[in-house]
């Protein structure tokens, strides 16, 4: 990957930070000079739509055709792997934001159909992508928030169908019974961690397998499966027991998107202005240090996995009282293991993984549309996540794509540590 | 602890340090040994439905074993009692750890009769040699996944993409062998795991990526292009593209006789045997060969390998991509050694519970062997008891934890504090330290 030429590429409204050092002697190459974290990951998203596009066009069966009389028309090869690769991403984007066809129609549902399938997405992501985030400051790897979120889930499932309760109360109740359920589940991981130096990795694995069972197990019991019994389905949850719509009725977003800003302020605020996320950061930057200053690294630990358990059940509760409001065995959705690489490209910080939700959420609402109009497989969105985060983890290889000059010290902070750590 | 050292009390203490665990820990150890010995004795010898479990040793082998009948209860009692008899001696004077640790699986493989004498008494036959074959079976991938861990970590460098590099192995083997033969699948399984393997070594050892990230990242992306090829190539051509066929069981020709173990351990399909040989050869080569020892030392400290002349980027570049090939070897095993398919996230995991194999096996090849074929038999054990009708039923996703529990428990309790090679994802820069 060494084509493309730095030009190709103008961040400049991420450049304000820059802005004083232009005044003197303003280039190209001044811009480019630095790691500045927004220009990396512009950066790196670029680099992943380039090869994604390779992707496509390899892979379409038009392209492939017209390549093989390449030599007689080459035109047609380009033209046909243009054609695939500006359809990809146009679906991507109609599917995500806009379908400037929906404008002439007039209605607002329409026009707004995109960016509410969005918010969808992206909500249970941001919230256990905040839950992952929170876990790597304390030096923990939650690779569990899969069996989290499949626990909430089934809290939250079961007080929505089973209990009958007014109004405002039945979804508050639900929403707490699916953050306790969370808690629950990562809570053992953080007590095992904290009473036998259980490696959490192996822990949060197990538990994801262990809360599959249970949600299989009671996904053929009578009273929690749904009534013909045939299909491994729960009973769906009360209308009382959803989050309200956002958007209106016939839209999808509801409010449990406020929810995952008011998640994101709280964690901002946690890490940078409670004393807790002060310890927090301690253990994550220096386990001996933090012990030696006096901080008990296994109140941390219990701490944050209850923490961490909370935030991946407000996903969970996110997907059973909002998206899909009936538990299945699939309710996850994948959910756990996309916050892993949104927190990454989250880099650490609560509004970094708000807005890495949010990307990946758009990906993933196009990727319905990619599929549904076009011949290029929806794996790409995933395929694009993966290198995404991966150039983001790797600013040296960007720098060396794009013949950036290394500047000292701005390489990405350590998120996670190694078994040992 | 100098030579000139006389003090008596000093060596006392280190004689103490030497005997292993806390004795609150030796304690609880002991209890649930106790508790585990209890529960046959009382439970499983008093809840059997009929008076006699009949153990079947058949799968086609030229010497015919009769089955085995015997009386239940008494059984479930004896093996009770030696369990809690262990537990008891255990909790009040402690063994050894090596002594514990072969009491522990002696113990563990008693219980493990001990319910299958308690779920065969609903009057089918409990068929051991088919459960043991199959078990193996549902191991063979763990445990190369785990070699592949462990050839990677020993020199350094955490490997959690091991799920990947399998996945990767998966397709290329099925999609090579349906083009050019089962042969062109495993050496393209391996090329493409070994690949995957390579790119794992490029960005933690020149780029410094933070390695438990990279693998994970290397997972979404392996998943990723799986299913966009799967999508893009297999799918509208499955039999032109997916239809590898797979390996069969080959029986070696007099090993194979060998009652309960030939049909067991020698009638496997190739990349079965190529197993054994594999975890052999990593085992002796990393004890006792001086490939093994650069290994373990640039493992533990870099620094001081590097002093001694050992290249240690290369040798992590080699060790990393010889740890991607055999994972994409245990790939295969899932498409063209068993079921002759591939599908889409046909690892489903594999790769975590490999991994889970390497750190409770402590990153030995033994250890990861033990663990892995402990995974195989309780999947295994989990297909034959849903076709026992136990005395009572037992639900069959309930049951499918049983594994993840036990790992979980041996985690806390076991294994404990474990400890990795001590520059296990700490990326080397020379002259930094």
């Amino acid at each position: 990957m060494s084509e493309p030429a730095p030009q190709v590429v103008p961040p400049a409204d991420n450049q304000q930070d820059e802005a004083p050092q232009g005044g003197q002697r303003f280039s190209v190459r001044e811009i480019f000079r630095s790691d500045h974290p927004a220009l990396v990951t512009i950066l790196a998203i670029f680099a992943a739509v380039v090869i994604g596009s390779l992707l496509i066009v390899v892979s379409d069966e038009p392209t492939r055709a017209a390549a093989s009389y390449f030599t007689a028309a080459p035109m047609d090869t380009l033209s046909a792997a243009w054609h695939a690769v500006s359809g990809a991403y146009v679906a991507l984007f109609q599917g995500s934001i806009l379908n400037p066809s929906s404008l002439s129609s007039g209605s607002l549902t329409t026009i707004l159909g995109p960016i509410s399938e969005t918010i969808v997405s992206a909500t249970p992501l941001i919230l256990a992508g905040l839950s992952v985030t929170l876990a790597f400051r304390a030096g923990l790897f939650n690779i569990g928030a899969q069996g989290q979120i499949l626990v909430a889930a089934i809290f939250a499932g079961y007080v929505g169908f089973s209990w009958h309760l007014p109004v405002v109360l039945h979804v508050i109740v639900a929403i707490i019974a699916g953050v306790v359920g969370g808690a629950i589940w990562a809570g053992i991981a953080g007590v095992l961690k904290a009473k036998t130096g259980a490696h959490e990795v192996i822990t949060t694995i197990m538990l994801n397998y262990v809360a599959l069972g249970l949600i299989q197990f009671l996904l053929s019991v009578h009273g929690f499966q749904a009534k013909p019994y045939t299909q491994a389905i729960a009973t769906p949850v009360d209308g009382t027991a959803r989050y309200p719509h956002l958007l209106g009725d016939s839209l999808r977003a509801n409010t449990s998107f406020l929810i995952a800003i008011a998640a994101t302020i709280g964690v901002a605020w946690l890490l940078r202005r409670s004393t807790f996320g002060f310890r927090v950061r301690a253990v994550g930057a220096n386990q001996d240090a933090a012990r030696t200053a006096g901080i008990s690294i296994s109140r941390v630990y219990i701490g944050v996995m209850l923490l961490v358990g909370a935030l991946a059940g407000l996903a969970g509760s996110a997907q059973v009282l909002g998206t899909q409001p009936q538990v299945t065995a699939d309710i996850d959705a994948g959910i756990g293991f996309d916050a892993i690489t949104v927190a990454l490209l989250g880099r650490g910080s609560a509004s970094g993984t708000f807005w890495a939700g949010m990307l990946f959420g758009a990906l993933r609402a196009g990727s319905v549309q990619l599929l549904a109009s076009t011949s290029t497989p929806a794996d790409l969105v995933q395929v694009l996540q993966a290198l995404i985060v991966l150039f983001i983890a790797a600013p040296g290889l960007v720098r060396l794509i794009f013949r950036l000059r290394a500047t000292d010290g701005g390489d990405s902070a350590v998120l996670a540590k190694g078994w040992n750590g | 602890m100098s030579a000139q050292t006389t003090d008596e009390e000093l060596v006392v203490h280190l004689k103490k340090v030497q005997t292993g665990p806390s004795p609150k820990r030796r304690v609880g150890v002991g209890v649930a040994l106790l508790l585990v010995g209890v529960f046959s004795a009382l439970v499983l010898a008093t809840t059997g439905s009929r008076r006699t479990a009949t153990f079947g040793f058949n799968t086609g082998g030229a010497l015919h074993i009769p089955d085995v009948t015997f009386p239940q209860a008494p059984f479930c009692v004896t093996v009770g009692v030696l369990i809690a008899v262990a537990g008891a001696y255990h909790a009040a004077r402690g063994f050894t750890p090596r002594v514990l640790r072969a009491v522990g699986s002696v113990a563990g493989v008693l219980f493990l009769l001990s319910f299958l004498a308690w779920a065969g008494t609903g009057g089918r036959t409990v068929q051991l040699t088919s459960l043991l074959q199959q078990g193996l079976f549902l191991a063979a991938p763990l445990v190369l996944g785990a070699m592949g861990g462990i050839l990677c970590e020993r020199s350094g460098v955490i490997n959690v993409a091991i799920e990947g590099q399998m996945l990767a192995g998966a397709f290329a083997g099925a999609l090579l062998g349906t083009v050019g033969g089962l042969a062109a699948g495993i050496v393209g399984a391996v090329i493409v795991g070994g690949l995957m393997g390579l790119l794992l070594a490029v960005f933690a050892i020149k780029f410094l990526v933070n390695q438990v990230i990279l693998g994970v990242v290397l997972n979404v992306l392996a998943l990723g292009l799986t299913g966009f090829l799967f999508d893009a190539i297999m799918a509208n051509d499955s039999n032109g593209t997916n239809n590898p066929g797979f390996f069969g069981p080959v029986k070696i020709p007099l090993l194979g006789d060998i009652p309960v173990v030939g049909p067991v351990i020698f009638n496997q399909n190739y990349i079965v045997y190529a197993m054994y040989v594999i975890v052999l050869v990593i085992d002796v080569a990393l004890l006792r060969t001086r490939w093994g020892l650069r290994t373990r030392a640039v493992g533990e400290h870099p620094q001081a390998a590097d002093t001694v002349g050992i290249n240690v980027l290369r040798l992590r570049y080699q060790n990393v991509v010889m740890g991607g090939c055999v994972a994409g070897l245990a790939g295969a095993l899932l498409t063209i050694g068993s079921v002759g398919a591939f599908n889409k996230n046909i690892t489903s995991g594999q790769g975590f519970i490999a991994l889970a194999a390497v750190i409770f096996g402590r990153w030995t090849p033994r250890g990861a062997l033990g663990a892995a074929l402990l995974f195989g038999f309780a999947g295994a054990l989990q297909s034959v008891l849903s076709f026992l009708n136990t005395p009572l039923q037992i639900n069959a996703s309930l049951l499918g934890m049983l594994p993840y529990l036990v790992t979980i428990f041996a985690v806390a309790g076991l294994v404990g504090r474990v400890r990795a090679p001590a520059a296990d994802g700490e990326p080397y820069v020379k002259g930094s330290s």
